[in-house]
């Protein structure tokens, strides 16, 4: 006998059944505050997605399915609940085939077969629920990527990349080449990087700051390290790190004034000039 | 007071983790921002030697007490290559990835205790103390 016909004939007693275990389940999500309500409308969809599909035969309305999975990780609720949702199903299936049918033989045949009519659920779910968050972790990185390194031109010939966050190899990359881009693109004479937002100052921090300020230097221009805290200046002396021969301030304003000699310019206050 | 708590490095990322591990934890038994700052950095170095030379290991933050002190103590445990001379690491300046040679030595100087055990082939275990004054 097919189990499809089975599991049709029994629909009753099957939703019934997987209704009121899917509510004993409830606790597991306590976490996810979701009203008694929604989870009740929930589980209507889910186990009808499911008949759904079993009347297609698997094949041609797992569309159905596709879409109840998109809604229930859209909405962030746990990939536990669709599993333990199909995990219920089957358990409630084998237990009304357990009912109803006494042959050993019979029975193994039927539980095989009920397997593979939920295994591909299974893997769909898996396959579209890391699809989905694959896809939001590359649009976070990129979105990362954009805030990483920007270099603002603030002035003729004076630019800042302010720094924020953790500095890993890949945003280091980023800072030498937009550092190097704007001061090309900027004309700037002196770039001043604030490490203020940088939590912690490590030797590849600071060689990466090293190298960048090289490159700097290299194309004709000047850098200056502002923004840097007493407990990291300490560290950065316990570390041994040679910084002698780089110009560092303690915060940007220091270093817009700094920046602001080097290119032969100072900022004047003008009530004071038109007094005298 | 044993509080501890580790962290599995095998990706930049995991440095990041470890690093606020340890900052949360030395917040919490009180150090000040130096020490604070002093503390994640030398995590921060430790987790990227493991990330550069042995690619997985894992440190672990733990809160200890010994007659009358308290410490915080780093333990960096790695299966790399190991180290065939401690010396010339422990030197200012040597370096075999291109960076500056100061993770190992800086890592002595930002805490008090340190000790490092490294078996060629087997893998390297570091353990530093900072103590609270």
């Amino acid at each position: 006998m097919p189990v499809i016909k089975y599991i049709k004939d029994n629909k009753e007693d099957i939703v019934t059944l997987w209704k009121k275990q899917m509510d004993e389940e409830r606790p597991e999500y306590s976490n996810y505050t979701v009203p008694h309500k929604t989870m009740e409308t929930a589980n209507e969809n889910f186990i009808d997605v499911i008949f759904d599909y079993l009347n297609g035969n698997g094949g041609e309305s797992s569309e159905g399915v596709n879409v109840f999975i998109e809604q229930i990780l859209q909405f962030g609720w746990p990939l536990s609940y669709l599993t333990s949702g199909l995990q219920v199903f089957r358990k409630v299936v084998m237990d009304v085939i357990d009912k109803n049918v006494t042959e050993a033989k019979d029975l193994l045949g039927l539980y095989k077969r009920t397997d593979a009519i939920i295994d591909p659920i299974f893997n769909q779910l898996i396959k579209d629920a890391t699809e989905t968050w694959e896809h939001t972790v590359s649009m976070q990185k990129s979105a990362l990527l954009e805030l990483s390194a920007p270099l603002i031109p603030i002035m003729e010939h004076i630019s800042v990349m302010p720094l924020i966050g953790t500095i890993d190899t890949e945003r280091a990359k980023l800072i030498m080449e937009n550092l190097l881009q704007g001061v090309i693109d900027h004309g700037a004479e002196v770039v001043l990087i604030d490490i203020t937002g940088v939590p912690v100052v490590d030797t590849m921090v600071a060689h990466h700051i090293i190298q960048a300020s090289e490159a700097v230097r290299l194309v004709g221009s000047e850098c200056i390290l502002v923004g840097i805290r007493p407990e990291i200046a300490q560290t950065i002396v316990n570390l041994g790190i040679e910084l002698g021969e780089f110009p560092t301030r303690s915060t940007l304003r220091k270093g817009i004034e700094t920046a602001l000699e080097m290119t032969k310019r100072k900022i004047i206050n003008i009530a004071q000039e038109d007094g005298q | 007071m044993e509080t501890q708590a580790s962290v599995k490095i095998r990706n930049e990322w995991d440095i990041v983790q470890a690093r606020q591990l340890g900052r949360e934890l030395s917040k919490e038994m009180g150090f000040g921002q130096v020490d604070q700052a002093r503390i994640t950095t030398a995590i921060s170095e430790l987790a990227r030697n493991i990330y550069l030379y042995a690619q997985n290991g894992e440190i672990d933050v733990e809160a200890f007490g010994k007659v009358g002190r308290i410490g915080l103590k780093i333990i960096s445990t790695d299966q790399g290559p190991g180290i065939s001379d401690i010396r010339l690491v422990m030197q200012d300046g040597y370096t075999t990835s291109g960076g500056l040679g100061a993770g190992l030595p800086g890592v002595k100087r930002l805490m008090d205790d340190f000790k490092i055990h490294s078996q060629e082939g087997r893998g390297t275990e570091i353990v530093a103390i900072k103590w609270l004054r």
